[in-house]
């Protein structure tokens, strides 16, 4: 068997373009979202959903890993998921915090710009 | 999975050497571990930027122009250089290398794009009083809650942060792609192929920094403007 990686490169140009658009086609919705009115949560998921499918475009198409071996993939992606999935365990602390924050009763600070420089 | 399919895709022989395991060189294998954990770096920013804002009141103030119109050009940009990128490789990989390196040259132009609108979207914040750990006077005004609680001043720390390590890698994949270019003959399609992995890499950190930074942080009702 051959000690070199094969030098071919599987996708043609088409298929690239066609990539690009959806990839374009998705960054447009997430704009015109941005001004849907709705609530945090609902937009958070909506927005995360779609990021996620265009970084799986991103990964697949562009980064070639769709037509990688199926143990690369198998050693790459499912440890990358379980490690960001596992950084939310800190949620339930944030959630818990707003409620003990410290109320303010002076202003934070503010930058003093000068009104000329605008 | 039968215990023949598993011996035809797992084969036990690939381990024992002499061959490649994942069919990719030791040096693509390497580009994937780095991009594994600058995905985790960038993971462990964004999600501390999320704790940040779910525990405090948090200043939503882009408006459309210019924040929202510059973030979109310069996600167009990162999209349009990813996809340069992309026929660049995909022409060295028939052996085409004169045509590799004007679409490599094409992508930095795009990347370059992406970093100069970007510093340009800076100045427009930085020059109304935003930085990183103070916010301008008139966003405390607008966005103190109506139980009098202020806006919490970390907002310019995780965005200068967040979109200023993008940046830098945007910047440094530029150069990396400059190289690239250089020695394009001389570099085997692989090592192509790996400046590719990067780039693409630095486009896909940008499908999130660009909906939780940008999109999420719209002055909706332009109150700002008010």
């Amino acid at each position: 068997m051959s000690v070199h990686a094969e030098e071919h490169f599987a996708g043609t140009n088409k298929l690239f373009t066609k990539v690009w658009i959806w990839l374009l086609i998705l960054t447009l919705i997430e704009v015109l979202l941005a001004y849907r009115p709705m609530s945090l949560v609902v937009m958070l998921t909506i927005l995360m959903g779609l990021s996620i499918i265009k970084a799986a475009l991103i990964v697949a198409y562009f980064m070639h890993l769709k037509f990688e071996r199926l143990s690369l993939i198998l050693t790459i992606v499912p440890a990358l998921v379980v490690c960001i999935c596992l950084l939310f365990v800190f949620f339930p602390d944030s959630f818990r915090s707003a409620g003990l924050r410290y109320q303010f009763k002076e202003p934070p600070p503010v930058t003093a710009v000068d009104d000329e420089n605008h | 999975m039968s215990t023949e399919a598993r011996v035809a895709t797992f084969p036990a022989a690939d381990w024992s050497g002499g061959t490649l395991p994942y069919r990719v060189g030791h040096r693509k294998l390497g580009m994937w571990l780095f991009i594994v954990s600058d995905s985790l770096t960038f993971s462990a920013l964004l999600i501390g930027y999320s704790y940040l804002r779910a525990s405090n009141v948090w200043p939503t103030p882009f408006p459309f122009y210019p924040s929202i119109v510059f973030a979109s050009v310069m996600t167009f940009c990162l999209l349009s250089s990813s996809l340069t990128m992309v026929f660049g490789v995909s022409a060295s990989s028939r052996g085409e290398k004169e045509k590799a390196r004007k679409w490599i040259l094409a992508t930095i132009v795009f990347g370059t794009a992406f970093i100069v609108l970007h510093l340009i979207e800076w100045k427009h914040l930085i020059d109304e009083g935003l930085r990183p750990f103070s916010l301008p006077a008139h966003w405390v005004e607008v966005f103190t809650t109506t139980d009098g609680l202020l806006p919490s001043p970390a907002f310019g720390a995780t965005f200068f942060a967040i979109t200023g390590l993008h940046m830098f890698h945007v910047a440094s994949g530029a150069v990396y792609l400059g190289i690239v270019a250089l020695r394009v003959k001389k570099l085997k399609h692989e090592d192509i192929e790996i400046s590719g992995l990067y780039w693409h890499f630095v486009d896909l950190v940008w499908m999130f920094v660009f909906p939780l930074i940008y999109i999420l942080s719209v002055d909706v009702g332009g109150h700002l403007a008010k």
